[in-house]
């Protein structure tokens, strides 16, 4: 057998691996949406409206800021095939520290340094939330996805009291935090509405990238990944290995939502999650864990979740209905892995011919098309404040 | 501290303690049964949210408490399907396809609920309950667990007789084996993909039942994520009791007791806040975790697709 591929070739199947997921994810939803009433058509020319023309683009593009980071710091623990499904939580506290934290330090210190100091303590935040799920995975294997996920109902009531109690602004009788004031936010990127943090977002998924692809320490991740025992073999300390992909996935994830608050929301209202790591799990997988292959999956939902918003309204739908398109990718992702799994290592004792034509109907089943965007994606302006 | 101990307050305490149980239990029964052939199905929450909304819409429409369990049962098997050909018959990641039917589930259930009921939302009025002769009388005890409803009974049944099967019959040895050692399954003449099959078949229907259960009679309404973690709650237990079933049935009802302490402490005059009262069942589960972690045990054939040859 031919183990040898052109580059081409590879990016080829690797194009068609990633995209054709999501096509047919779009195609039955839109059959879904026709199947509860709704037009697919009126939702998808409103995500084209209300994500792309316009300056709507620019509302794509800092809903693009959190959620790069979130993938980045998914894709850390992943590739060391951790689960960290914690990510709600781990947002959550992120931003609180943000919103909560911030307009103390916005008082004593200089903006630009408080938003430092904000930062750290948000990475650190998340590091040391992640701690519990890790040392129980690399003390006794407890399967860190339950353990994640449990962390992340808890983190979400942790701040819930924080936004009820010490962080509550005492002038609004919502239960929410201070606003932060305009001249101590994120900056703009020059002539445009787009904070920096989406540079940030870019920067940090292009050194990751760097750093997991061309270092030694993506070698011992990647090394870990693929076999703890292999790693132990080479010196590898897994338990150590466990705790740092924890942390660093975990801070990053908390560092998203830091940078959220600081950079578009201004402030954080209690009960507010925006489940942002649900919908970016999906496209770490199609990005095959690679930081910068998630940058054009990221910038397709975003503009799927900024346009959403409305164009569901618009077509009779509820935002919810993304949470299906994404487990829609989902599992057409397994199912063209599985599909092509099989036709690249041979697998199967059917001849090659006839093997297309039973896997025809497999391929043909999947129809139809697409569907909807949620999340809060809102400027920065007074007026719509209020939807945080 | 009078009021504490009188006894309507403690007959709701208890009353409460197993409404909210029994949903956790049932599903996590279910996901004993899955477990214990070699499939980890993490998208229980999902499936509960489907059998959760069938049985409330089937009960709203038809009237019958029991149609609606029923709804709920088949709605927990066609939430399972997906799991029964991706992952049983095809050996794709469980993982994903899971946390697939998580999203779905949660998804659509939202979308169908708030686009037929928020207009006029629905609740469902009181199921009949049998009240056991004789039992019924005691003080205290008798109104809060021999008052129940006929679904409760037949729950606590179905979790006996199933924790009796898998211990004690062929069909939980083939069970068991297809999660323990699935290659011995297989010489010894059984077939793995049938045995993990009816597993999956039926540990959907549990879980939809604990959904059914959990909507038409610990809520007796639906809303959205009206599961709130309940399923992911459902699988740590699951681990924890290492597939015994009456360990689970006792843990569930620790979980009971964890959620119902809030409200309680709030009717005797302490005020705890309603994010703690959330939080606390999710705490209990975490420290559960770290006190146990050691003997959290699951089957070694878990997660792994079983191909027949393969090492």
């Amino acid at each position: 057998m031919n183990t040898e591929t052109s580059a081409a070739r590879r990016f080829a199947e690797g194009f068609i691996r990633a995209v054709v997921p999501v096509l047919l994810a779009l195609i039955v939803s839109a059959f879904v949406m026709m199947a509860i009433g709704a037009s697919p058509l009126e939702f998808f020319a409103g995500v084209w409206k209300y994500g792309i023309t316009g300056n709507n683009w620019q509302r794509s593009l800092v809903l693009m800021a959190p959620l790069v980071i979130v993938a980045v710091g998914l894709i850390v623990a992943f590739r060391g095939q951790l689960w960290n499904l914690g990510y709600n939580g781990q947002y959550l506290l992120g931003a609180v520290v943000a919103s909560g934290l911030g307009p103390i330090l916005f008082d004593v210190m200089p903006a630009f340094l408080a938003t430092i100091v904000v930062f750290i303590v948000a990475v650190l935040a998340g590091a040391v939330w992640s701690l519990i799920p890790a040392i129980l995975k690399a003390r006794y294997g407890t399967n860190e996805i339950i353990t994640s996920l449990v962390m992340s109902f808890i983190a979400v009531g942790v701040v819930n009291l924080l936004i009820k109690g010490i962080f509550k602004d005492p002038g609004v009788t919502t239960p929410q935090t201070a606003v932060i004031p305009d001249d101590e936010l994120l900056p703009y990127i020059p002539g445009t509405q787009i904070h920096i943090g989406f540079v940030i977002a870019i920067v940090l998924a292009v050194v990751a990238q760097f750093v997991l692809s061309r270092t030694s320490f993506g070698l011992r991740v990647d090394i870990f990944g693929a076999s703890p025992k292999a790693a132990r073999h080479v010196g590898l300390n897994s338990t150590w290995m466990v705790i740092l992909l924890f942390a660093l996935s975990s801070g990053l994830i908390a560092f998203a939502g830091s940078i959220d608050i600081l950079g578009q929301f201004t402030y954080q209202r209690a009960d507010w999650d925006p489940r942002y790591g649900d919908a970016v799990m999906p496209l770490v997988f199609l990005a095959r864990f690679r930081p910068v292959a998630a940058i054009p999956f990221v910038a397709f939902y975003a503009v799927l979740a900024t346009g959403g918003t409305l164009a569901a309204q618009q077509a009779g739908l509820n935002v919810d209905f993304l949470l299906v398109i994404v487990g829609l990718i989902l599992l057409f992702m397994t199912i063209t892995e599985y599909i092509g799994d099989r036709r690249k290592l041979g697998q199967s004792y059917v001849p090659a011919g006839l093997r297309r034509t039973v896997l025809k109907p497999f391929l043909g089943s999947s129809v139809a098309s697409s569907s909807a965007g949620t999340s809060a994606t809102e400027s920065r302006s007074a007026s719509e404040r209020t939807s945080v | 501290m009078s009021d504490m101990l009188s006894a309507a307050f403690v007959t709701v305490f208890i009353a409460t303690v197993i409404a909210q149980a029994m949903p956790l239990m049932l599903a996590a029964v279910g996901e004993t049964i899955g477990e214990q052939a070699g499939v980890l199905n993490l998208g229980i929450e999902g499936v509960m949210l489907i059998g959760a909304y069938s049985a409330f819409v089937a009960t709203l429409v038809s009237g019958s408490f029991w149609v609606g369990v029923l709804a709920g049962i088949v709605g927990g098997i066609v939430g399972n399907l997906a799991m029964l050909v991706l992952n049983v018959w095809l050996g794709l990641n469980q993982i994903v396809i899971g946390l697939a039917v998580t999203l779905i589930g949660e998804g659509i259930t939202s979308v169908l609920y708030l686009q037929n009921y928020t207009k006029s939302p629905a609740s469902l009025g009181t199921p009949p309950k049998i009240a056991i002769p004789g039992l019924s009388d005691i003080p205290v005890v008798g109104p809060s667990v021999f008052g129940q409803t006929g679904i409760f009974w037949i729950a606590v049944i179905v979790a006996l007789v199933l924790a009796f099967a898998m211990a004690r019959t062929n069909w939980g040895l083939s069970t068991r084996s297809a999660g323990q050692k699935p290659s011995s399954l297989d010489a010894a003449g059984g077939s793995v993909v049938r045995t993990r099959s009816i597993a999956v078949v039926l540990s959907g229907a549990l879980v939809g039942f604990g959904g059914a259960y959990l909507s038409l009679i610990t809520t007796a309404t639906f809303s959205p994520m009206l599961t709130n973690g309940l399923g992911f709650i459902a699988i740590v237990i699951t681990m924890l009791s290492r597939g015994r079933i009456l360990v689970v049935m006792i843990t569930s009802l620790v979980y009971g007791l964890a959620v119902a302490i809030g409200p309680a402490l709030q009717v005797i005059g302490f005020t705890v806040p309603a994010d703690i009262i959330k939080m606390l069942p999710f705490i209990i589960v975490i420290l559960m975790l770290i006190v146990f972690a050691r003997s959290s045990v699951v089957p070694p054939a878990l997660g792994t697709p079983y191909t027949r040859g393969a090492r």
